[in-house]
């Protein structure tokens, strides 16, 4: 007789997608705030604290910033350019905020509530969207790829320079950097045996060991990726202001680069929170929050704020990285990507496979305590190594002059010229004379 | 600049230690610096709640002013020296017959341009009595273009603001010149 009616289970996930939507959108408008902030404490400045009530005279340490920001570049004119292809130009937008905020219906944003006791309603009922999804970490991925088609498309459908630059910048980056940061999640996955991220934070508070410790090197591998994912510094180069105006959202304005702008915070909030969903343990902390599923109010209120401080945390350390280290050289961009985090990656996954193929062998043989404290020990000895033997075959300099090659005209002037010279593709520039 | 061209000195780069390779060492100097700076003294000036202090209020040049002498007289004599030198061309000076018998002319009326003025403090080097003077007042504000012109008697009443907390910048020369040592 309810057919017409939505079920509890509808109402549920609405609530929940309310709740998540209005979260990360308010959490998106204060983190540029926390930007600003952080931008202007490590410049010796104060950063904004004017804006506070409006209409009042309370400035409330410049709270109020995010609405102005916001009411500003919405009331901006949206200015569409005449060279552009307004389909794709219109589209780009809307399919990179769709899809950084549609991330987030596998992810979840705490631990379960207790049971209600509502009528058609499972319980316990986790903070997640999607609840027993079993192909979270694979959803996440998929979206986060499908996010890089806006970038993309906002590049090419600009028919700017600058925006196409960015673009093409962007689809090599984030093409090459989604290889190591699977490589740093498949590692996890392999240790925790789910792709449910719900289950991942089961297991690391179940063992009490999170993953940045029981696998370092990966845990490197895929925040230096997600680093680059999110397009942050010091891999900023899809937009890298000062080369390339704005990158591809260069010929956006109100709205629209409003949107851009969101879905790029949405980016830093998702690398931040599978960070610290799949290495640092997620809700867990030790003897504060217990293994369970079966939680009281407070514990699940508790797991919440616990996840929330992580989270904030690891933004905060996004944004402090930003005024700590230069942009790299697209050249060194790549080289860390194939060269090192590629293998290190690679090193990573064999050791952790091998160490949960062989732990119930060495569970049996030596003891289950001498079995953790080697299924630790491993992945750390790998880290090291690879870490070193990294550092070892890097480059110890880089030699930045200029290959000349021999044009059509060069070859009328120069009566001695080898024409070996050309099949050699030209020749290293001697250094000047001292 | 050609790459060949012989005056330029490429330089070799120091090649990098096995610690800096490791980017260890770098990452921590990094975040060090960043924390360092973010507990740092702030520099910055909420201005309208606090005024910025000048270092030297004797070389900043900030709105100009028309200096009195002791009887009160604006100091200028018209010789059109400033109006001369101003690369900006916004002092406008009309020299009548100066009522006065220590000089000959005295400005009519004297006119700055400060939406045109470049503050370059031309007009206080090329003064000779020292009349026309660069105060450390830097608010400058208007809500019209008509405003931000300023004319003799606002340039004088500067002075008058001014005068306490600055000085003329010549005070010697002043006193002379009222006592007749300095014939115009």
């Amino acid at each position: 007789m309810n057919a017409l009616l939505p079920s509890a289970t509808t109402i549920a996930a609405l609530v929940k997608i309310g709740l998540l939507v209005g979260g990360l959108m308010t959490a998106a408008a204060y983190l540029v705030l926390l930007e600003r902030w952080i931008a202007a404490w490590v410049q010796d400045r104060k950063g904004p604290n004017r804006v506070g009530i409006p209409l009042t005279d309370i400035r409330l340490f410049g709270l109020g910033q995010p609405l102005a920001d916001g009411l500003k570049i919405i009331l901006k004119e949206d200015f569409t350019p005449s060279h552009v292809d307004r389909v794709l130009y219109n589209a780009a937008p809307l399919l990179i905020l769709a899809a950084s905020l549609a991330i987030f219906a596998a992810i979840p944003f705490g631990s379960v509530l207790p049971p209600l006791g509502i009528a058609g309603l499972p319980d316990p009922v986790p903070f997640l969207v999607a609840p027993g999804l079993d192909v979270g970490v694979l959803w996440v991925f998929a979206l986060s790829s499908i996010a890089v088609y806006g970038v993309l498309l906002g590049g090419w459908a600009s028919n700017n320079k600058y925006g196409f630059l960015g673009g093409l910048r962007s689809s090599a980056q984030l093409v090459a950097y989604e290889i190591p940061l699977g490589l740093g999640l498949l590692g996890v996955v392999l240790a925790a045996g789910s792709l449910r991220l719900d289950r991942i934070m089961e297991a690391q508070a179940a063992s009490g060991v999170w993953y940045a410790f029981a696998q370092p090197l990966g845990f490197v591998v895929f925040l230096v990726a997600s680093f680059a994912e999110a397009a942050r510094l010091p891999f900023d180069l899809p937009e890298a202001e000062q080369e390339l105006v704005g990158g591809y959202h260069t010929e956006y304005s109100g709205i629209r680069l409003l949107l851009f702008l969101v879905a790029e915070f949405l980016h830093m909030i998702t690398a931040a929170f599978l960070i610290v969903i799949m290495f640092l343990g997620g809700w867990h902390l030790w003897g504060v929050t217990g293994a369970g599923t079966e939680v009281t109010w407070a514990g699940a209120l508790l797991r919440f704020a616990i996840l929330s401080a992580k989270i904030l945390g690891v933004i905060v350390f996004f944004m402090l990285v930003r005024w700590s280290w230069p942009r790299f050289r697209f050249d060194q961009l790549m080289n860390l990507a194939w060269k090192v985090m590629l293998p290190l990656g690679l090193a990573n996954l064999v050791t952790v496979a091998a160490v949960e193929e062989l732990r119930p062998w060495l569970v049996e043989h030596v003891g289950s305590s001498a079995a953790g404290w080697l299924a630790v020990g491993l992945p750390w000895a790998t880290f090291l190594v690879g870490w070193i033997v990294a550092g070892v075959f890097t480059p110890s300099s880089t030699d930045n002059t200029p290959i000349l090659t021999h044009g059509p005209l060069d070859a009328e002037h120069d009566l001695d010229h080898d024409p070996l010279d050309d099949v050699a593709g030209g020749h290293r520039l001697e250094a000047s004379p001292r | 600049m050609k790459p060949t061209d012989p005056q330029i000195v490429w330089l070799e780069e120091k090649p990098l230690g096995l610690a800096e390779r490791l980017y260890l060492p770098l990452f921590v100097q990094g975040l060090a610096t960043t924390a360092r700076h973010m507990v740092s003294p702030k520099v910055t000036v909420s201005f309208p709640d606090e005024r910025p202090t000048v270092g030297n209020p004797l070389i900043y040049r900030g709105v100009h002013r028309l200096n009195k002498d002791e009887q009160g007289r604006v100091q200028c004599v018209a010789c059109f020296l400033c109006a001369t030198a101003c690369p900006a061309h916004c002092i406008d000076i009309v020299a009548a017959e100066s009522p006065w018998p220590d000089r000959e002319k005295y400005p009519e009326s004297f006119q700055i341009d400060e939406l045109r003025c470049i503050f370059c403090g031309m007009c206080e080097e090329a003064c000779p009595v020292d009349a026309i003077e660069l105060t450390s007042l830097l608010d400058l504000t208007g809500r019209s273009r008509e405003e931000m012109i300023f004319d003799k008697e606002k340039l004088l009443s500067v002075y008058d603001i001014t005068k306490d907390a600055e000085p003329m910048k010549s005070a010697g020369h002043t006193t002379a010149s009222a006592t007749g040592g300095h014939a115009p």
